[in-house]
């Protein structure tokens, strides 16, 4: 992690506030590798599955991103939403840790590996509404484009939106909800 | 579903729009105060002497105690309902009304015979303090915890409770003008106990309403 990637990454959720399809996608898979390296070295007697985390973290950078002011450093945002789903993680399971946050510089982006394990986000897809639940299924596993989905179901591109929107909102309030507090 | 396919379901949802919660709390700032205002007009009002009342000192402190705690919770509240914010600064201005009014009542002990200490402290309408500075302060709190939710604090019970002496501040600033207990020794006590109710009720919003 360096100053350079902070320059970056700021740039480019800029960028994909202001619209910009391409500098998000840019910025959600540099984070997501980043995230991927914090959580699996955080994560060491296992319990936890490290990927779990990195969605859920993912999920709640995008719902949240609006919290992000455009001045302040982007990184110190990431890792503190990370860390803050990492423990909410952990006490889910029953686990209480403390994780340091000085060792952030100490992160290396990390690929996703496949697994075969269920994901927690595929519970939480299950739960959501038929429309929903097809609509954000046809976008994410199907890889099919907003225009593409509202010609598969037959609806309008602007009805494929909010589905996305609300289905995506589910899914991570869903995640918040999982806890039994916390402090 | 794998990492790679939830990026693309984000990145189709890139053109979801919501206000930026620096904006969004100055909209619910306003909103808290102007429901706080609307509850205290319709139940006790200012007191009929607001006026001549207001070139006393000890009338005009009450106003600068509480709306230093309202500033200070304020610039804290947002800090934690950021990820990642500093928040030590702002932690550190919370000190300044506890410390006003710690001064206050050093200068008022030294001001009135000791023989009236218990009946300034004790007040008039302690009873009414108690009740209508929660009563005015509920919607403003119900207001900060609905933000927090808004927001993404890493510290919800922390920032509820911060809600709450938001919420405390506000009302108390309200309820100054109608009380008649001038004395640093009512507020002190009476204000502090008022507003210690709306922390902790903060608290349990934080610990359970603030999930994100």
């Amino acid at each position: 992690m360096s100053g350079k990637d902070e320059a970056e990454l700021s740039r480019l959720l800029r960028a994909a506030i202001a619209g910009d399809e391409k500098a998000y996608a840019d910025f959600l898979h540099r984070i997501a590798a980043l995230v991927r390296g914090f959580v699996r070295r955080k994560i060491v007697q296992g319990g936890v599955d490290p990927e779990d985390v990195v969605q859920e973290t993912l999920l709640a950078i995008h719902v949240k991103r609006h919290t992000w002011r455009q001045d302040a450093p982007v990184l110190p945002w990431i890792y503190a939403i990370a860390r803050f789903k990492l423990i909410d993680a952990f006490r889910r399971r029953g686990r209480r840790i403390e994780i340091d946050v000085d060792d952030i510089a100490e992160t290396f982006a990390e690929p996703e590996t496949e697994t075969v394990s269920e994901r927690d986000i595929n519970r939480a897809l299950d739960g959501l509404p038929p429309g929903q639940r097809s609509v954000v299924s046809a976008v994410s596993v199907e890889g099919r484009s907003i225009g593409e989905t509202a010609a598969k179901f037959g609806i309008s591109e602007t009805a494929v939106r909010v589905s996305l929107h609300r289905g995506l909102a589910a899914i991570a309030k869903r995640f918040g909800q999982g806890r039994s507090g916390r402090e | 579903m794998r990492t790679e396919d939830l990026i693309k379901a984000l990145d189709a949802d890139t053109s979801s729009k919501a206000m930026p919660l620096r904006s969004a709390w100055w909209l619910a700032a306003g909103a808290a105060i102007v429901i706080a205002a609307v509850v205290f007009l319709l139940t006790i009002g200012p007191r009929p002497d607001f006026m001549v009342a207001a070139h006393t000192m000890r009338f005009l402190s009450k106003f600068v105690f509480t709306i230093v705690l309202a500033v200070t919770a304020f610039g804290l509240i947002r800090a934690l309902s950021t990820p990642g914010a500093s928040t030590a600064r702002a932690v550190a201005w919370m000190a300044a009304a506890p410390l006003l009014v710690a001064v206050a009542v050093v200068l008022e002990l030294f001001m009135v015979p000791e023989a009236l200490w218990g009946t300034r402290m004790i007040g008039s309408n302690m009873m009414i303090c108690m009740g209508f500075i929660p009563l005015i302060g509920i919607g403003p709190l119900a207001i900060f915890l609905w933000m927090l939710r808004y927001g993404a604090p890493t510290r919800p019970v922390l920032a509820g409770a911060v809600a709450g002496l938001l919420a405390g501040g506000l009302a108390a600033t309200f309820y100054a003008a109608h009380c008649f207990d001038d004395s640093p020794l009512f507020v002190a006590t009476w204000y502090t106990i008022a507003i210690a109710l709306l922390t902790l009720l903060g608290a349990l919003g934080g610990r359970f309403f603030v999930r994100w």
